[in-house]
């Protein structure tokens, strides 16, 4: 089937059907491919500008933006909080308008809020990739999972695919929430239950809050940061109880199926949520999902600025 | 507007809740007052027939912004909003800046009424110094200045020893309290209702513990002192069935439920419109059938909209940034009658009690009724009139309705305060 991409933003995976899905991981295909070319440059941006407005400070995603605008021969601007007028006290609002009004074609934007992006691209024209917003959604981060995923084990419907950690406060585990049971996966969700509210129950996703129960058959396990903020806020009483009873270890790990993918967004706390040597190891995929966000960044790009109006 | 001094509105169906009257009658104004129609001498006409001739309607809960944020709504404005929706008096809400926690800031409150007001403003005052929360205000001389009711509204106090100090006090004065119930812990950094969609949305949630803790200790404090306590906004399902317990057992709580949470629910943030954030929050669908049960079986007394303005450029910034409250005043009646009156939920005598006697009884004055002699506070109502909300047309300052473009059935169609027609729309 034919499918073709005709939205300006890309703010969540919950707005996308399962084949936009599937077209994006298919587009992120072609662009592997360019990346393991001698030659990793194309001119499908070239022309077009790309502004990177990260108004939460953000390392690994800014720069594997980066890197895929500069590989489809955008032009790029960097602007963060501390380098824009948010800090004269202007409205997130206006400062966007002034970058819309410099004819920006694309802004991908973080912002510590969540629906911030939703709030933006509802009021400019300029296309708005969402970069992380607040604890609602992280959809490039997703769709590189999703695509790390089919890469390793072929399909994604029908995995078992676990999530441990600090659901409550992560955007990782809301946006490969909706990725996931789009394309057919079926999803548990494991933590505290501080930290794993039961309401997710609610959309067809299990619940448990031991570790045992999320290993046990799982295709795929997605460890997610654990943050020492989260201890002094008191949702657990110590990092040790938490990789006590959390944790991925070498351990708990005979429970784990031989062939299961280890996955993490980074950055790991290494030996609290997930053992060096594991996350080091074999089943483990980390890198290359590191890798594979480049081209999934490459694709969401493309597809976004193909439907901007000229 | 219309000076009219002796008139008769002839022809309306007259619902009078406090009277216990619902049936076609004439009703005569003279000088201000109710007369009995039939010694009207040569009496102008106004013919109001198929339309509900009601008691003047009372918003329990307003926040007029005025003194200190008149860029949001003043007293001219806000009271222009009401006597547009269809209320003859208001109860001011004290968290304005300065806070009314003094007599002199009633005074003002009450000049400017004097000078720019076009209904009743009923002022209140402040429970606490500031609203801090920490020092009793003086109870005392606010009353003496005419506050009808003492509140922190907005905030809530958490020392529950000073809060009992504060009923006890207010008992003396004979000045019911109005309360905000809200645990400050529980709320949090919340924006939005604590469950399915705030889990959903990634947003950090207000529980309805936070509420109903609250309300439990205020109905532990009523009973223990004997004293009047009303509940404002109450919007969990959970916070009804306490107060319904309560009142079984003739323990002096009363509470009202708010337009917005009758008829909105907590999903309604996934579009992000900060038009939606208040507090208490919009929740969950089985909260807000509690909250309508609550008012159909007499445990909520009282409709009152939490009017509370706030301008397009503190609304249009991200969702967690925005303030809370949203305008009430002019959608109120065409929400209430489409979602209690039309849904059958209400009889239209229901209805119009808890904009009249409902108020009237907690604050223990005698207004909402139109018995003879009485002062001719009137609201008469369309209940039929397709009503589209177009926020541009708003008397009052500020626009952020969630209700923008959704069409009602029924509306005020004329407001009149003391005899004087502020708002008229019969006719049209």
């Amino acid at each position: 089937m034919e499918v073709n991409w005709t939205r300006k933003d890309l703010l969540s995976l919950y707005d996308l059907t399962p084949e936009e899905i599937v077209l994006i991981l298919d587009t992120a295909e072609e662009f592997k491919k360019v990346s393991e070319r001698n030659l990793k440059k194309v001119p499908a941006l070239r022309g077009k500008t790309v502004v990177n407005f990260f108004v939460e400070p953000s390392t690994r995603t800014r720069v594997s933006f980066e890197l895929a605008e500069q590989r489809l021969s955008a032009d790029i601007i960097n602007m963060t909080a501390s380098s824009s007028s948010l800090q004269k006290g202007e409205t997130l609002l206006d400062t966007v308008r002034n970058i819309e009004a410099l004819q920006a074609d694309l802004i991908v934007m973080r912002h510590s809020c969540a629906g911030a992006q939703n709030f933006i691209a509802k009021n400019i024209s300029s296309g708005v990739i969402n970069a992380g917003d607040g604890a609602h959604g992280h959809p490039t981060q997703a769709l590189l999972d999703l695509f790390t995923i089919r890469q390793k084990k072929g399909r994604i419907a029908g995995l078992n695919v676990s999530i441990v950690g600090d659901i409550l406060h992560s955007r990782v585990a809301r946006s490969d929430i909706w990725g996931l049971i789009k394309l057919g996966a079926n999803v548990t969700l494991a933590g505290p239950s501080t930290l794993v509210p039961r309401d997710f129950e609610q959309i067809g996703v299990r619940v448990c809050h031991n570790l045992k129960d999320a290993m046990v058959g799982a295709d795929v396990i997605n460890l997610l940061r654990i943050q020492h903020e989260r201890q002094r806020a008191g949702f657990f009483p110590s990092t040790n109880e938490y990789a006590r009873f959390f944790g991925l270890n070498m351990e708990n790990a005979k429970y784990l199926n031989p062939d299961a993918l280890i996955m993490h967004p980074g950055p790991i706390n290494r030996d609290v949520e997930l053992d060096s040597a594991l996350a080091d190891g074999p089943q483990s995929v980390i890198l290359e999902q590191v890798t594979n966000g480049l081209a999934v960044r490459m694709a969401v790009l493309f597809l976004v600025a193909g439907c901007l109006k000229k | 507007m219309i000076e009219k001094n002796s008139y008769i509105l002839k022809g309306g169906r007259v619902v009078d809740p406090a009277r216990g009257i619902d049936t076609v009658m004439d009703i005569g104004v003279s000088n201000g007052r109710i007369v009995d129609p039939g010694k009207i001498k040569n009496p102008e006409v106004i013919k109001v027939k198929k339309l509900v001739v009601a008691p003047g309607f009372t918003d329990m809960h307003v926040h007029l912004r005025q003194p200190g944020n008149t860029t949001a709504e003043t007293i001219a404005t806000g009271t222009m909003a009401a006597a547009a929706g269809g209320f003859t008096g208001i109860v001011a809400m004290p968290n304005t800046s300065p806070p009314a926690d003094s007599a002199g800031t009633i005074e003002y409150i009450r000049r400017h009424t004097e000078l720019y007001g076009v209904v009743r403003v009923y002022p209140s005052g402040c429970m606490t110094k500031e609203l801090k929360g920490e020092e009793m205000a003086g109870i005392g001389g606010l009353k003496s200045a005419g506050v009808v009711a003492v509140s922190d509204d907005g905030k809530c106090i958490q020392n529950h020893e000073l809060m009992r100090h504060v009923v006890e006090y207010s008992k003396s004065f004979g000045l019911p309290i109005l309360d905000h119930c809200e645990d400050a812990f529980l709320k949090g950094e919340g924006v939005m209702h604590e469950g399915k969609w705030s889990t959903l949305l990634g947003m950090r949630g207000i529980s309805s513990a936070s509420e109903e803790l609250m309300i439990a200790r205020d109905i532990i404090l009523s009973r223990m002192i004997g004293w009047k306590i009303h509940i404002q906004h109450v919007s969990a399902g959970e916070s009804v069935e306490l107060i319904r317990n309560a009142r079984k057992r003739g323990i002096m709580i009363s509470a009202e439920a708010t337009p917005h949470h009758i008829s909105l629910t907590d999903d309604s943030i996934k579009k992000f419109d900060t038009n939606y954030k208040m507090n208490p929050p919009l929740r969950s669908e089985q909260d807000r059938l509690a909250v309508i049960e609550g008012l159909r079986d007499g445990t909520i007394t009282v409709i009152a909209t939490d009017h509370a303005p706030h301008t397009a450029t503190d609304k249009l910034v991200e969702f967690d940034y925005a303030p809370f409250g949203i305008v009430g005043l002019e959608t109120a009646i065409p929400v209430c009658l489409t979602e209690l009156y039309h849904e059958k939920i209400l009889s239209l005598s229901d209805f119009v009690s808890k904009f009249t006697v409902g108020p009237a009884e907690v604050l223990g004055m005698d207004f909402g009724t139109l018995a003879e002699g009485k002062p001719a506070d009137i609201t008469i109502i369309d209940t039929e009139k397709k009503f589209c909300v177009d926020a541009s047309k708003f008397r009052s300052k500020s626009r952020n309705t969630p209700f923008h473009g959704m069409e009602f059935r029924g509306k005020a169609a004329a407001t009149i305060v003391a005899g004087r027609f502020v708002f008229d729309e019969i006719g049209q």
